[in-house]
């Protein structure tokens, strides 16, 4: 057996665990007699030995797959959002030995499953690292911000549990709402999981030519049914799904069918979802969610901003602007995924003034921690695969 | 000012709202509050204190930390609406006209809009450098306004605090002194335990730790306000030099902006991974991606003219030394450094003609021109000579009859020629260029015929010097400091007192982190026998509680 | 307290105005960062030396005391080819009057340089800057550029676009020494 394929079956070993592991902390929230889940029982303890072995096995998948590519496995968007979702389950269990909230797992280990998911969709062979990435700031750049960022994401997952206890769900309001939308958006992602795994099963293919919008003519492979098609587009492989509209040319179609079909995957899985349970998601949660203390999770939903943003600081913003200096000559050049990681760094900055000269604490605090998580994952998903840049590397 | 005399004695400042040093509470709002605002130590904010000139009022509109976040939201949303579309740094077009044409033609009516509005240079413009600007000056004054009360208010505090300071902590418990005199004592050994410094006077104990923690949001503030002040010296001429050069192998030139330096370039390297030579485990992705470039590099010797000499004079460079300029290993020399940005490939270096019979084909000699430095004729022996009339390095066209270039650099590179052959002694003349040949005087009987071509590479090369680098690092470092100092240690006060009638009165206050206060706590209160406290804060807690102790 | 109100306006007022100055100035550099020339009028002109196609070398501080009519231009470039020959006619005016010509080639090949000296017979020294330390000295952008030089060195006028003959006979004359 090769290195590569020990590490793509450690990968594997750790999600299986992640899963197995968010089931035994949902039998430990729903065993707990008392009114608040605050005692590790049993239950919490088999899962997180289970999430330590699923870790364990996670940072032997990044080890192996180091040591393969020479490199650290952190140079494409596979690698690097693997290795975000990995960090999430450390700053996890992390967490979890400095509060014993078993609650916190049934919500963590499920993002972090649907992080690997999603990474999981996107080429995943070990490339050869170009000219700007040898350096050893590959390193110490992309894995701090990576672990600030987890770190930061667990202030997202306390704030959701928060909402998810506090909201009221029998009436209807903007935050009965918004927190469904939050549900949807995870869905959603499922859903984009889903499509891009049913065409790969398929293999299916379908090239065009068309005009891009320097007026070049270029060629274009789409792996799902083309819903959209590119600018003057004129289609190569017969028997393939004629485009229900064309698109002008700053329109990228072929991004824009895989995210329509995405959300049509997505929206069906919810429907379904609905229909089964026959109310909102965060409904069904609730039970579940009303076990934790919303004092405990607005704490650990502060300290994990406190902690993580020195080190989101660091990694992706001081490591970041030195080897840009050393590698672009400029230390900041104003281009997206740079702009968008200092949006994320003032956004965070509002929300610790917020919090501790505003005194924005509880849910409003909660909601800030969600919308943060938010403009990261646009940092990750949104800049790197749409607004395309010196930068992006997917 | 007015000030406030507090029934301990102590004469506090206009505006305080807890006695800087017994903490009673002196405004009425603070008495009717269940539990004070700790945040400042109740101490007077300078700004509030005073609010009567139009400088005044300016003055307290920094001092807002409301102020303060909406400009960093407002910076925030400005600087996502940059990213919509490209700025114009990342646009491949140069002149106003052809960059404004560029975001219509590309981006239709909206690209037109986003350019017209001036969004296309976000970052540049003179209201988002306005909005930085007053970050920066709310930076300084809210932290000026608040650190040095707090300070003083810190350095003054007394050890035992009034009974109604006490009271409205969040963590207060009171309750009977079981222990007598030995509470106090058992008390003061448990905190020096546990790492606090302890003061006992008054009859009361304050075991205090990590005070240096609260200064770390100032010490940030000033990492962030050295931080812009770096970036405001680029300004200043002298401190940032930013150019571009483009240097062919083989060739010399000045180094712009540089005092004297002479770069030459001896080769451009570019490798890709080659499936062959690569590890195996690249195969995939080579496969699917076609070429990786591994590496470029301009292989340079950095030349220095001598002190005396002039610019123009050549002759007499010394090497400073040799080096190759790769992505990520800029050439660095006297504050300056040149990066390895970007490259041409395959420009035309050199054209191998033959001179040949048309009717024969029978070639009479061959000759190589140098596109950068053609001779005036070639001679090829046996009475055959190619006189060179006119060179053309990028052709366009003819007007009026003339062969016109547009630009020195030979993209297209054209000839006019006199052919001498002992057949034809006059002389025919022909016009040669890329798969065009001219004979304006009629019909020749030789000609040139195209062999081959040398090529050379150009390398993109950036020069960069940054005297305000230095400052910028130590900007953030300081930033580092300051934000790891305030977020990773936390302020915490224990304070421990016998009121009048014989209880005992014990509360906690942290800036963070309640829960291991809360622990020490518990740890003093089991040794030393302290009544039990509540968490004035932690509601749930407090009806679980009650719940509990209704069904026990 | 240990200030009067007095102490505290005054302080305020000041740092207040420091940091406003301060960033005011600073937006106002950027914005007009691009459009000021590195040399500008009275500035010292800066001495080089470059060899004309005969290999003589020519000083700039050789011709102090005169004026000098510095042109820098290149062979493709039609405003500088189309003023040329009114160049020339002016400099054998002026060159006894005390204003020299020297005209800097960007770069360009002997053969080019040459060829086209030949081609409009022009008598003025032609040189070229083989590394192109002297266009950066200058800080030349567009083409074609010239610098009017007084005889005491100083830089008096800086013309970037097309001349008439007009405007070169008038530019000459302003750099007569007196």
């Amino acid at each position: 057996m090769t290195l590569v394929s020990i590490s793509g079956n450690l990968l594997f070993i750790a999600f299986v665990c992640y899963l197995v592991a968010t089931l035994f902390f949902g039998g430990a929230v729903k065993s707990s007699t008392k009114k608040v889940a605050t005692s590790e029982k049993r239950w919490g303890r088999i899962g997180i030995t289970i999430t330590i072995i699923g870790f364990i096995s996670n940072l032997g998948y990044f080890v192996t797959r180091w040591i393969a590519a020479g490199h650290a496995p952190v140079s494409n968007l596979f690698e690097f959002t693997t290795a975000f979702g990995m960090m999430i389950v450390g700053s996890f269990i992390l967490i979890y030995f400095l509060y014993k909230t078993p609650l916190l797992g049934l919500f963590a280990l499920p993002i972090a499953i649907i992080i690997i998911g999603f990474a999981s969709m996107f080429p995943t062979d070990i490339n050869p690292l170009i000219p700007a990435l040898k350096s050893y700031w590959l390193y110490v750049h992309v894995i701090t911000a990576a672990l600030g960022e987890s770190i930061l994401a667990m202030s997202a997952v306390a704030g959701l549990i928060y909402l998810t206890k506090n909201i009221d769900l029998t009436k209807r309001s903007k935050q009965r709402f918004w927190l469904e939308a939050v549900m949807l958006t995870l869905v959603l992602v499922l859903g984009f999981v889903a499509s891009t795994t049913t065409f790969k099963v398929m293999d299916y293919e379908a090239s065009f030519n068309y005009i891009d919008k320097e007026g070049k003519a270029d060629e274009i492979t789409y792996n799902v049914p083309p819903i959209f098609g590119m600018n003057e587009y004129e289609a190569l492989t017969p028997g393939t799904m004629t485009p229900l509209a064309e698109t002008p040319p700053i329109v990228n179609a072929k991004k824009l069918t895989t995210v329509t079909w995405s959300l049509i995957f997505g929206l069906v899985l919810y429907g379904l979802i609905r229909l089964i349970i026959r109310k909102p998601i965060a409904a069904l949660l609730q039970p579940l969610a009303k076990k934790a203390n919303s004092q405990l999770m607005d704490e650990i939903g502060y300290r994990a901003v406190l902690i993580g943003f020195p080190v989101f600081t660091l990694g992706a913003l001081i490591f970041a602007m030195i080897w840009a200096q050393e590698a672009w000559s400029r230390f900041w050049g104003w281009d997206p995924k740079e702009v968008w990681a200092l949006i994320t760094w003032l956004f965070y900055a509002a929300f610790l003034h917020l919090r501790l000269s505003k005194g924005w604490q509880g849910e409003k605090s909660a909601w800030l921690a969600v919308i943060g998580f938010i403009i990261i994952m646009f940092n990750l998903i949104a800049v790197n695969l749409i607004i395309a840049g010196l930068h992006s590397y997917a | 000012m007015n000030k406030i005399m507090c029934a301990c004695g102590h004469e506090n400042p206009e505006g305080t709202v807890l006695c800087g040093s017994c903490g009673r509470p002196l405004t009425e709002e603070a008495e009717n509050q269940k539990l004070v605002d700790m945040r400042y130590e109740g101490s007077a904010r300078r700004s509030q204190t005073f609010n009567k000139s139009i400088v005044d009022k300016v003055w307290n509109f920094f001092s807002s930390v409301k102020v303060g976040v909406s400009l960093i939201v407002i910076i925030l949303v400005a600087a996502a609406i940059g990213t919509i579309l490209p700025q114009v740094f990342y646009v491949p077009a140069t002149g106003e006209t052809e960059i404004a044409a560029y975001y219509e033609r590309v981006y239709g009516t909206f690209g037109k809009l986003y350019y017209q509005l001036g969004l296309s240079d976000l970052y540049g413009s003179w209201w988002f450098q306005t909005l930085i600007g007053m970050l920066g000056i709310s930076l300084i004054v809210a932290s000026l306004d608040r650190v040095i009360p707090l300070y003083k208010s810190l350095k003054k505090q007394r050890t035992r605090r009034h009974e109604s300071f006490m009271k409205r902590q969040r963590v207060f418990g009171i309750g009977e002194n079981t222990l007598g005199e030995e509470t106090f004592a058992k008390s003061e050994e448990q905190l020096k335990g546990l790492g606090y410094n302890v003061k006992h006077e008054d009859g009361a104990v304050l075991g205090e730790k990590a005070r240096f923690s609260r200064w770390g949001p100032y010490i940030n503030h000033l990492g962030l306000i050295i931080f812009l002040f770096g970036v405001m010296l680029r300004a200043l001429p002298g401190f940032y030099v930013d150019e571009t050069m483009w240097i062919r192998e083989g060739e010399t030139r000045a180094i712009p902006e540089t005092p004297g330096y002479y770069l030459k370039s001896n080769e451009f390297i570019l490798e890709t991974y080659d499936k062959e030579q690569a590890d195996e485990v690249f195969n995939d992705a080579i496969e699917r991606v076609g070429t990786i470039a591994s590496n470029y590099q301009t292989d340079v010797v950095l030349y220095k003219k001598p002190e005396d000499a002039l610019p123009g004079q050549t002759d007499k460079l010394e090497e400073v030394k040799k080096d190759s300029i790769q992505v990520n290993e800029p050439l660095k020399f006297e504050g300056f450094a040149v990066y390895q940005m970007d490259f041409r490939l395959d420009e035309l270096r050199s054209m191998q003609f033959n001179l040949s019979n048309k009717a024969t084909g029978e070639s009479l000699g061959d000759l190589s021109v140098d596109l950068v430095e053609p001779e005036m004729s070639y001679d090829l022996g046996n009475g055959n000579k190619v006189e060179l009339l006119g060179y053309y390095p990028d052709f366009t066209g003819f007007e009026n009859g003339e062969p016109q270039t547009q630009s020195p650099i030979p993209n297209n590179p054209a000839f006019l020629v006199k052919m001498t052959t002992p057949e034809t002694p006059k002389g025919e003349t022909s016009f040669v260029a890329i798969k065009q040949t001219v004979e304006p005087f009629g019909d020749n009987k030789y000609k040139l015929e195209f062999q081959n071509v040398e090529t050379r590479d150009v390398s993109g090369l950036t020069i960069r010097k940054d005297k305000t680098l230095w400052i910028l690092a130590l900007g953030g470092l300081i930033f580092m400091i300051g934000v790891a100092q305030g977020s990773y240690w936390n302020h915490r006060r224990i304070w421990i007192h016998e009121t009048k009638d014989g209880q005992i009165a014990v509360a906690a206050h942290t800036n963070k982190n309640w829960l291991s206060v809360k622990k020490d706590l518990d740890q003093v209160t089991l040794v030393a026998n302290l009544p039990p406290y509540i968490d004035q804060h932690d509601l749930e807690a407090l009806e679980e509680k009650k719940d509990g102790e209704k069904s026990s | 307290m240990a200030q009067t109100k007095q102490q505290r306006l005054i302080m305020r007022t000041v740092i207040l105005a420091v940091l406003v100055v301060a960033i005011v100035y600073t937006i106002f550099t950027s914005a007009t960062k691009e459009k000021v020339a590195v040399l500008s009028v009275g500035d010292e002109a800066p001495d080089f030396t470059l060899v004309d196609l005969n290999g003589d070398e020519h000083r700039l501080s050789d011709y102090k005391g005169q004026g000098v009519f510095l042109n820098f231009w290149g062979t493709w470039c039609k405003p500088c080819a189309k003023e040329m020959p009114a160049m020339d006619r002016q400099y054998e005016v002026f060159k006894d009057k005390g204003v020299q010509t020297l005209a800097v080639n960007i770069a360009q090949s002997d053969f080019e340089v040459q060829r086209f000296t030949d081609q409009y017979g022009l008598d003025f020294p032609v040189v070229i800057d083989k590394t192109k330390s002297v266009m950066d000295a200058y800080n030349i952008n567009p083409l074609p550029t010239t610098m009017l030089i007084n005889p005491q060195g100083k830089i008096e006028k800086i013309i970037t676009g097309e001349m008439t003959e007009q405007d070169i006979a008038a530019f000459m004359e302003q750099i007569v020494p007196e």
